[in-house]
C-alpha cells in the first residue's frame, strides 16, 4: 500500500518536503475557487488547476489547464483534490488516475455508488489512493490542508482522527485540541456507502507510525466499517490507545440520515453492532462527542 | 429510494419474476372496482415504507364485501411506525406450503453484492434462521452459485431451477436499477413446487436517480421533503415535539442521540449541510414552521467558517415575520458568539455554550409548556 505520509509530505531529502504540489480539479467553480483560496492561505502548495475550456487562465496566480495530464506534466503533482459535480465525477476521476495521480481527494457529495465502485477499480489498477467521495478531506495540522475543513479546530500533535462525518470531525478535533491533544493527521472517510479509503485502510496507513500516540474513531450508523476495524485491531494486537464515538443511536431503521451511507437494515449498520464490536476490541465508546478527550486521557494513562 | 411493495412488485413483473395478482388503489371507489376484477378472497396490504406491517395489523385477509367495506377504510387511515399509509394493495390469496427468505444487498465493506437466503422466511431479517450467505462480486449471479444456494437451503425437484431463475432475475434487477437491497420475503413455495414473490422490498441508490426516470415516477415526497431537497437539506420527520436542526449529518445525528438520551422526543432531523448561512437557517425555520407538532427548536451549529451573528439574524427575522413563536434553544459554535448573545437578548432564543445545556433547557422548556 502506498504510504500516505510520504505522498502528503514527501521525505526530508526532497527539495519540496512538506510542500508537495497539488492539483485542484474544478478550480474555477464557486466551491472549488473558494476552497482553493483557503488551502493556499493554510500553506498548501496548490500548483495547478484543471477546468476544461479554461486552460491558460489563472486563479490566485495558479495556472489553469484543460486536462489533468497537462497539469501533471507541468507540475509533477501526484495529488489531486476534486470539486467537480457528482455527475461528472467518474470521468474526472478516471482522467486523474490515468494521468498518474496517486492520491485523489474526492470532495463531491451525491456520487452514485456504481461510479465510485468503477473509480476504485481504476485506482486499484493504478496503485492509487482515493479518499471519499463525500469527504471533508485530510489535514496534517500546520503542514498541509487538502479539503473543505475550517483550519481553526486542528492543532499539530500525535493523535490521528478518522471520521465518517465532516462537522463532527471538526467539533471533535476542536475538543481534542482544546484538551491538548493535537493531531498528526485527521482524515474524513466520507459519508457514502462505499468509501475509497475505508476505516480499516486508513488504520493500516497510520498504525505503524512510531510517533502515533493514539487514535480517535468517529463512526456513525450504516455499513460495517467500524466492526471490520475493531476486528483488525484485535487481529493485529494493536496496543496504542483507541477511543471511539458512534453517531446515530437514536436514528430510526431504514431511514437515510443525511449521509447516503447512514442507514440501518435490520442489524446491519446498527449502532449496537458497532458498539459491541468496539467493546470486544477494548475500545471505549463515548456517549457524547465531548467525552472523547477524557476517554483518551484515561487510555493514555 | 425505498420502493413500496407494489412498486417493487411492478419491477419484479418487469423482470418476469412471478407475483400474485394484485391491484393498487388510494381510495375506496377505485378499490371497489378492483375487488370486482380480483374476486374474493384476497389480502388487504397497507403500502408503507417500513417493515412490521403484519404485527401492526396493516395486512388483513378479506373474504367478502362486508369485511372489505369495514377493513379497507380502517387500513387506509392507519399509520405504521409513524408512516402514513400511502396506498393499498389488494392481492389474491395464495395457497402455499413453505416460506423462504431471499435478498441481494450491496456489501459495503467487501464492495460486492451478497446473497442471503434461508428456508425460514416470512419473519423480519433479524429473526431469519439458518441464513446462507454468499458474496458474489458485482456482476450477475452465476447459475452454479444460485444452484448451490438453492440446495443449501434444502430445495428439491422443480423448486431448484425455479429458484435459480428467480435469483438470476433478481440479480439483473439489482444491477440495472442500482439497488442497494432487493429482498423477497417471503418467497412462497407453491403446492406444485414453483416459486412466487409474496412481498417485495427494493432500495435504490438515490444518487443514481438521474439515470432512472423510470424509478423517479415512484417517488412520493411530501411538500416539506421536496422543499428541503431543493435547498440541499436532509429532512426526516419524526414522532416527537422538538425540532432538531444542525449543519452536517453526523452532528445532527449526534444531537438527536443526546436529546433522546435526555428524554427529549425529536420532531425531525434537519441537516442544512456542511455550511450554514442566514438564508439556509431561515429556510430551515420556514420548514419547521410548517410542522404542527413542534413545541421547541433545538439548533446545533458548528461554525468554523460561519459567523454566528449571521445565524442570529435568521432567528430575529423569523420572529419578526411571525414565522415561528416557539423558543429556539441554540448552541452556536463559531466566531462572534458574544455579539450574537447580545443581538438575541430580547428574543425567544436562548443561547448556550454547550449542546448539552441547550438540550437540557429544551427538554425542560417543552415539558413546562405542555
Amino acid at each position: 500500500m502506498p504510504n500516505i505520509y510520504e505522498i502528503l509530505r514527501g521525505t526530508p531529502n526532497d527539495s519540496d518536503y512538506n510542500k508537495k504540489p497539488v492539483i485542484v480539479q474544478g478550480i474555477t467553480g464557486n466551491y472549488g475557487s473558494y476552497h482553493t483560496k483557503r488551502m493556499i492561505e493554510y500553506g498548501t502548495n496548490i500548483a495547478a488547476g484543471v477546468t476544461p475550456g479554461k486552460g491558460g487562465k489563472k486563479l490566485e496566480n495558479v495556472p489553469i489547464y484543460n486536462t489533468v495530464k497537462e497539469a501533471v506534466d507541468a507540475t509533477g503533482s501526484k495529488i489531486s483534490i476534486m470539486f467537480v459535480p457528482a455527475k461528472f465525477f467518474l470521468g474526472a476521476a478516471k482522467e486523474a488516475l490515468e494521468a498518474g495521480i496517486k492520491l485523489l481527494i474526492a470532495i463531491p457529495e451525491h456520487v452514485p455508488v456504481r461510479d465510485t465502485l468503477q473509480t476504485l477499480e481504476i485506482a486499484k489498477k493504478n496503485d492509487a489512493i482515493v479518499i471519499g467521495p463525500n469527504t471533508p478531506g485530510v489535514i496534517i495540522p500546520d503542514v498541509i490542508k487538502l479539503g473543505i475543513m475550517p483550519a481553526s479546530p486542528f492543532k499539530p500533535g500525535n493523535i490521528v482522527v478518522l471520521s465518517k462525518s465532516g462537522t463532527l470531525l471538526y467539533e471533535i478535533s476542536y475538543n481534542l485540541s482544546e484538551a491538548g491533544f493535537g493531531q498528526s493527521l485527521t482524515l474524513g472517510i466520507g459519508g457514502d456507502p462505499i468509501n475509497g479509503t475505508r476505516l480499516i485502510d486508513a488504520f493500516d496507513m497510520i498504525k505503524d507510525d512510531p510517533k502515533l500516540a493514539g487514535i480517535v474513531i468517529v463512526g456513525e450508523i450504516g455499513g460495517d466499517a467500524e466492526e471490520t476495524l475493531a476486528q483488525r485491531v484485535i487481529d493485529t494486537k494493536f496496543n496504542k490507545p483507541i477511543v471511539a464515538y458512534i453517531a446515530g443511536r437514536a436514528a430510526p431503521k431504514e431511514k437515510r440520515m443525511g449521509h447516503a451511507g447512514a442507514i440501518v437494515y435490520g442489524n446491519y449498520g446498527s449502532a449496537e453492532s458497532k458498539v459491541n464490536m468496539f467493546n470486544k476490541a477494548n475500545i471505549p465508546v463515548a456517549k457524547r462527542p465531548t467525552e472523547l478527550p477524557m476517554l483518551l486521557a484515561g487510555k493514555l494513562g | 429510494m425505498r420502493l413500496l411493495e407494489y412498486q417493487a412488485k411492478k419491477l419484479f413483473s418487469d423482470y418476469n419474476i412471478k407475483i400474485p395478482k394484485g391491484l393498487t388503489s388510494k381510495d375506496i371507489d377505485q378499490a371497489r372496482k378492483d375487488v370486482k376484477e380480483l374476486g374474493f378472497p384476497f389480502v388487504i396490504k397497507a403500502q408503507v415504507p417500513v417493515g412490521g406491517r403484519g404485527k401492526a395489523g396493516a395486512i388483513l385477509k378479506c373474504h367478502n364485501q362486508d369485511e372489505f367495506e369495514l377493513k379497507y377504510p380502517q387500513i387506509l387511515e392507519m399509520s405504521v411506525k409513524g408512516e402514513k399509509v400511502r396506498a393499498i394493495l389488494l392481492e389474491k390469496m395464495v395457497e402455499y406450503k413453505k416460506e423462504l427468505y431471499l435478498s441481494l444487498f450491496l456489501n459495503r465493506g467487501k464492495r460486492c453484492y451478497t446473497i442471503i437466503a434461508s428456508s425460514d422466511g416470512g419473519v423480519e431479517i433479524e429473526s431469519v434462521k439458518n441464513q446462507v450467505i454468499r458474496e458474489v462480486g458485482l456482476g450477475n449471479v452465476e447459475k452454479e452459485v444460485a444452484e448451490d444456494v438453492a440446495k443449501e437451503i434444502g430445495l428439491e425437484g422443480n423448486s431448484i431451477p425455479d429458484f435459480v431463475d428467480l435469483l438470476q432475475k433478481l440479480s439483473k434487477l439489482t444491477i440495472e436499477k442500482e439497488a442497494e437491497l432487493a429482498e423477497i420475503n417471503p418467497v412462497a413455495v407453491l403446492n406444485d413446487a414453483s416459486l412466487l414473490a409474496l412481498d417485495g422490498k427494493v432500495i435504490t441508490d438515490d444518487n443514481s436517480n438521474f439515470r432512472h426516470a423510470e424509478l423517479t415516477k415512484f417517488l412520493e415526497r411530501t411538500e416539506l421533503e421536496e422543499r428541503a431537497e431543493k435547498s440541499g437539506f436532509s429532512l426526516i420527520e419524526l414522532d416527537g415535539d422538538i425540532a432538531v436542526v444542525g449543519n452536517g449529518a453526523g452532528l445532527v445525528m449526534s444531537t438527536l442521540d443526546m436529546l433522546s438520551d435526555n428524554g427529549g422526543k425529536p420532531a425531525c432531523f434537519l441537516d442544512v449541510g456542511g455550511g450554514a448561512t442566514e438564508e439556509s437557517v431561515y429556510e430551515a425555520l420556514i420548514l419547521i414552521s410548517k410542522m404542527n407538532k413542534v413545541k421547541g427548536i433545538l439548533v446545533n451549529l458548528f461554525g468554523g467558517i460561519v459567523r454566528t451573528t449571521t445565524v442570529a439574524s435568521a432567528f430575529i427575522k423569523a420572529y419578526k415575520n411571525k414565522l415561528i413563536d416557539q423558543t429556539v434553544y441554540a448552541r452556536l459554535k463559531g466566531a462572534e458568539a458574544e455579539k450574537s448573545k447580545e443581538m438575541l437578548k430580547n428574543t425567544q432564543t436562548e443561547l448556550f455554550d454547550s449542546v448539552e445545556e441547550a438540550i437540557n433547557a429544551a427538554v425542560i422548556g417543552v415539558r413546562k409548556n405542555a
